[in-house]
């Protein structure tokens, strides 16, 4: 069998847009959206899956973009931060972050606003977590150690969590 | 990173095929660790083979009462389950206590059985590690150690398994379904992963190249009632420095049967055979769980800065017990 090559071409949409990439095998999803598609929301942080700067909806589903190779990502669609809402039409999450001063520098806030995104949405589906007391119970009860828990994959340097919860919780209401 | 190729892969027989024509070939599932390792230069394939597309994705029931859980079903599914949620409680709890919500939407049933150790000189290529590059020694003995192997260890190497889901599941009986070749086997998770010895570079039974199709639990009534504890060093988002999966059936104020499991003690997800066989049979009381933990751990080895994790994993055991029992401390 001939060695298989070292980059490929393949299509993911991005934010609604199908985007035809041509792409060494090694790129992220990352290194994709902020080098090759000019969309520099989703940040770097950390690079090993360890802080959730990068934090981008991958089918509609949290993800850490630093470690999805882009060309695994083929034919499926993502969304970042830009996709999310609009400056005039913010999503709810974006306008709950601004009201309730969910940021001080700002870098860790993209992840932080998609992830929240996607775990409310996994609340929804009765999805349990670690902050769970019975697995086996369908409905969710969203108080602040489930936020709390839900969001422990999205760390900030500057310990806005306090108004990073106050934030979700506004939204969760 | 070396350069390397990509492959998409449809079916089970593909995927070995392709991995078997090249010596230095990876499956890819979430990349949650392979792609880590990856960035880091401990792992250097050419060709990864991804079978995250393979028809392994589903849960189902099994004629025996149990499930089977497709290598592909990403953690967050798993966890979600409601099968799993009710009949083996201690299954998704172990899923839910490991990484985020956004690494468990990505990692795979298989890529978290054969994730690596998170022993620092394994992921840094400046240090030796005998399990990275054969001979080269292990600078943890004496060196960083603080969360490594207290029990089934070698002078060769002290590294411990991370994973979270295999102590529930090596509690509950389960079983690696494998394809080798054009063979299947069925290997019991107990006799899975491999105690270090003098070839800590060598990680399960199977053999290189085998592609993990699927992972079943049997038919369990005591796992209902299962239960997964993790002790880590900071709230979540961290590895355990001690775990425990347990079930137990309780009959007259006897132990009628038990499941015990322990994480982040060993290589392997250690099942805790001789406390259980301590246990069963004795008096519910905080005295028999005490002394099935002892008898467990009277194999242990610790070492200078891990020898905490003696005691931790004791009084996690008993507290875990007791709760399950309903005994007051
Ligand atoms: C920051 C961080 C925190 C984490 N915390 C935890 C934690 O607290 N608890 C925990 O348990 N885990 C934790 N993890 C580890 C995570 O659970 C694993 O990385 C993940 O489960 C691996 O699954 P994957 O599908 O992404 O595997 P991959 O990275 O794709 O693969 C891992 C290995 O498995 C092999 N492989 C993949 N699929 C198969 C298959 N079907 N058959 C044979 N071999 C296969 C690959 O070749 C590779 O060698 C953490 C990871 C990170 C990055
Ligand atoms: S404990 Fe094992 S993995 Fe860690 S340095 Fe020693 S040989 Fe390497
Ligand atoms: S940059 Fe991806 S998790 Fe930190
Ligand atoms: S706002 Fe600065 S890192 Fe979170």
């Amino acid at each position: 069998m001939t060695r298989s090559s070292l980059s490929s071409s393949f299509t993911v949409t991005v934010n609604g847009e199908p985007q035809l990439l041509d792409l060494d095998n090694r790129t992220t999803l990352l290194d994709a959206l902020r080098e090759h598609l000019d969309l520099t929301g989703a940040k770097k942080g950390c690079d090993h899956g360890q802080c959730g700067a990068c934090t981008v909806l991958l089918d509609g589903r949290r993800v850490n973009s630093c470690l999805v190779l882009a060309v695994a990502a083929q034919g499926r669609s993502v969304t970042t931060i830009e996709g999310l809402g609009t400056a005039d039409r913010l999503h709810p999450v974006q306008q709950a972050f601004i009201d309730h001063d969910g940021l001080q520098c700002g870098y860790c806030t993209p992840g932080q606003i998609c992830s929240a995104v996607s775990a409310l949405d996994e609340v929804d589906r009765g999805w349990p977590s670690a902050a769970t007391a019975d697995v086996g119970a369908e409905k969710i009860t969203l108080d602040d150690s489930e936020i709390r828990e839900r969001m422990s994959g999205n760390l900030c340097r500057c310990g806005a969590y306090v108004n990073i919860l106050a934030a979700i919780n506004a939204v969760a209401q | 990173m070396r350069e390397f190729g990509y492959q998409q892969v449809s079916d089970v027989e593909t995927a070995v095929a392709t991995l078997a024509t090249s010596a230095d070939a990876r499956y890819l599932g979430g990349g949650t660790n392979l792609v880590d390792l990856m960035k880091l230069g401990v792992e250097t394939p050419e060709l990864l083979i991804d079978v995250t597309n393979l028809p392994l994705t589903d849960i189902t029931e099994t004629a025996d009462g149990g499930v089977l859980i497709g290598a592909a079903v990403r953690n967050s599914d798993l966890a979600a389950n409601p099968v799993i949620r009710q009949r083996y409680p201690a299954v998704a709890q172990a899923v839910l206590a490991g990484a985020s919500g956004q690494l468990r939407n990505l990692a795979t049933t298989g890529g978290n059985l054969m994730q690596r150790t998170r022993c620092s000189y394994f992921t840094d290529v400046s240090k030796p590690c005998n399990k990275r590059v054969p001979g080269s020694g292990c600078p943890a003995r004496d060196g960083e150690h603080h969360n490594l192997a207290i029990l089934g260890a070698s002078e060769h190497c002290i590294a411990t398994s991370p994973s979270d889901l295999a102590v529930a599941l090596v509690a509950l009986d389960a079983v690696v379904h494998v394809r080798e070749g054009d063979s299947a086997r069925a290997v019991p998770l107990t006799e899975f992963r491999r105690l270090p010895g003098d070839r800590p570079d060598l990680e399960t039974t199977v053999e290189p190249g085998a592609l993990i199709t699927g992972v079943s639990l049997p038919g369990l009534p005591i796992a209902a009632a299962s239960r997964y504890r993790k002790v880590r060093e900071r709230a979540s988002y961290a590895f355990a420095i001690a775990s425990i999966a347990a079930a137990v059936e309780v009959s007259g104020g006897l132990v009628a049967d038990c499941r015990i499991a322990w994480g982040a003690v060993a290589a392997v997800p250690w099942r805790a055979t001789r406390a259980e066989a301590m246990l069963r049979g004795k008096p519910v009381a905080i005295e028999s769980f005490a002394a099935a933990a002892d008898a467990e751990l009277l194999a242990a080895e610790p070492l200078e800065h891990n020898a905490y994790k003696v005691a931790l994993i004791r009084n996690v055991t008993v507290e875990l017990l007791a709760e399950l029992t309903g005994v007051s401390r």
